[in-house]
């Protein structure tokens, strides 16, 4: 699972509603997949991403220096594109667990891809 | 032409007749000024016959090439590289079982460009490392990603994955793909292959592979085991395009987590894969859940493009669902049967998505029309069912 996917996914556990977001990142396998810079879609992200979610999720990961918000012109600042590409699209969890932070309830990652599946019970009405 | 799997080539249109002399006829009332600018000293040029219904052999072939010698080509003949190329299309045809002797159209044109119909070929599901029971087909799938306007650093999701035909088309054109599928198996790539002869899928078969297998795996975003009608995404608008091909009930079941207690077969191999719940997801409920979920997530502007299972004799128009955020744009029909066939939808975000709940009343009031498809299944054997029926009846006469 990537930083990226990581930003947008939040817990459809009953009730739980915004306060599901973020999931709560823990990792026990992580691989690094070099990914062929594209700034043009670096740059389309930046706007969608939730800056404090990436950051926790990124410290979780022990990834060194993360940019706590995006930098002014950061269309045309290469340096910053490339560290946000490695952030969001080099960094894969292969193992680990990703949590309500409401619910508690965990949702495990296997072999790279998250299981959200729920019972009834505790899905949103 | 860089985008379309649905025409082999352009050509612009010099003459053309129902015979060889109606078409140089039409060729010399052709202003010559236009031709002037293809033709001269310093250019290089072949001529091209294709034939559609017939073959023709070399010589009657070089025949028709010496009959246009009226042409005022000046340029040199160059067949390896030419700057112009010129083509007589002859037309003999869709019959195989009974060709002509004449033609009954000819074309003479100069080629400017082809289209994208070997991506048929090269992208075929028979020669993908991943396939599963409905992959959609090499063509259908480039034809929805065209449908979908999808374009390069776009974000595609296919909430009905399954062995991500629908992402390779959208990855060919540049986008970053993403999906989920409700069967862990498929987007894990465990458990029984869908190849004759092969019992169980290998090491190299699941979506990522997929897209590895055309160069195209920096678009691979990821793939989640998750149930479509209960979507974890913030709330936020995400996607360009969401194309997918939902589960008709036939060859893949309708499912969605519930409270049931039963537990599903076939997982022998895969113990880990336990889906908590399989209750029968009814159609009407499948494409409303959908069309809410694409009304949210999609930017405006976005599309989404899916297929609609019918059952013919009781369709009509107003069954396809409908969204008050989304515009329908087209609709076109495959025939799966003597009675039943799908329909490509594709439709437009157009307005702001407000609040979940507004549209929950309105929209399952609307969507009535297509109820009668929950028993899709049914309707799609009852031909079968009553041609049983009828021979057992000769039987015991």
């Amino acid at each position: 699972m990537k930083l990226l996917t990581h930003n947008f996914l939040s817990s459809h556990v009953k009730g739980v509603g915004p306060r599901g977001f973020p999931l709560r990142l823990q990792a026990s396998e992580v691989r690094i997949m070099p990914v062929e810079f594209n700034p043009d879609f670096v740059a389309r992200m930046i706007p969608k991403v939730e800056w404090a979610a990436l950051v926790e999720a990124a410290n979780t990961l022990s990834l060194g220096e993360v940019p706590t918000e995006p930098i002014q012109g950061y269309e045309q600042n290469e340096d910053f594109l490339r560290t946000m590409h490695h952030i969001l699209l080099e960094v894969e969890v292969m193992e680990g667990t990703l949590q309500c932070p409401e619910s508690g309830r965990v949702f495990p990652i296997t072999r790279g891809i998250p299981n959200m599946l729920l019972s009834d019970e505790q899905t949103e009405a | 032409m860089k985008r379309t799997v649905c025409a082999k080539s352009i050509f612009e249109l010099w003459g053309h007749g129902k015979s060889p002399e109606e078409l140089y006829s039409s060729l010399k009332n052709y202003p010559v000024e236009k031709m002037v600018p293809f033709l001269h000293s310093g250019s290089t040029y072949k001529i091209k016959i294709h034939t559609f219904n017939k073959t023709l052999t070399q010589e009657e072939k070089v025949k028709r090439i010496d009959a246009l010698e009226f042409l005022p080509f000046e340029g040199k003949v160059n067949l390896k590289n030419p700057q112009h190329i010129f083509s007589v299309l002859e037309d003999y045809g869709l019959d195989p079982n009974c060709i002509p002797e004449n033609p009954h159209n000819i074309y003479f044109g100069r080629w400017i460009a082809d289209g994208q119909r070997e991506l048929i070929e090269s992208y075929s599901v028979k020669k993908r490392h991943f396939i599963g029971n409905t992959s959609m087909d090499a063509g259908l799938s480039f034809i929805m990603a065209n449908h979908g306007k999808v374009k390069e650093n776009d974000i595609v999701f296919d909430p009905f994955v399954g062995t991500g035909g629908l992402l390779v088309a959208s990855a060919h054109f540049g986008a970053y793909v993403c999906g989920t599928d409700i069967d862990y198996n498929t987007v894990h790539g465990l458990g029984k292959a869908s190849r004759k002869n092969q019992k169980w899928r290998g090491p190299d078969e699941n979506i990522r592979a997929n897209l590895r297998q055309y160069g195209l795996e920096k678009y691979y975003l990821d793939v989640l085991v998750s149930d479509a009608s209960k979507p974890s995404w913030r709330k936020g608008t995400y996607f360009d395009a969401i194309i997918t091909d939902p589960p008709y009930g036939i060859r893949e079941s309708t499912r969605r987590t519930g409270s049931q207690k039963e537990t599903p077969k076939g997982i022998e191999k895969c113990p880990e894969s336990h889906v908590p719940v399989s209750l029968s997801y009814h159609l009407s409920d499948m494409f409303f859940d959908l069309l809410n979920f694409a009304a949210e997530t999609l930017i405006l502007g976005g599309r989404l493009v899916y297929w609609l299972p019918v059952y013919t004799p009781e369709y009509t128009e107003d069954m396809v669902p409908w969204h008050p955020c989304l515009k329908l744009i087209s609709n076109c029909e495959q025939k799966l049967s003597s009675h039943t066939s799908r329909r490509l939808i594709t439709m437009e975000k157009v307005k702001k998505f407000e609040n979940r709940d507004q549209y929950s009343h309105l929209l399952s009031g609307q969507c009535l029309p297509y109820q009668g498809h929950n028993s899709f299944r049914e309707r799609y054997f009852s031909g079968l069912t009553k041609r049983i029926a009828k021979e057992e009846k000769s039987v015991q006469e």
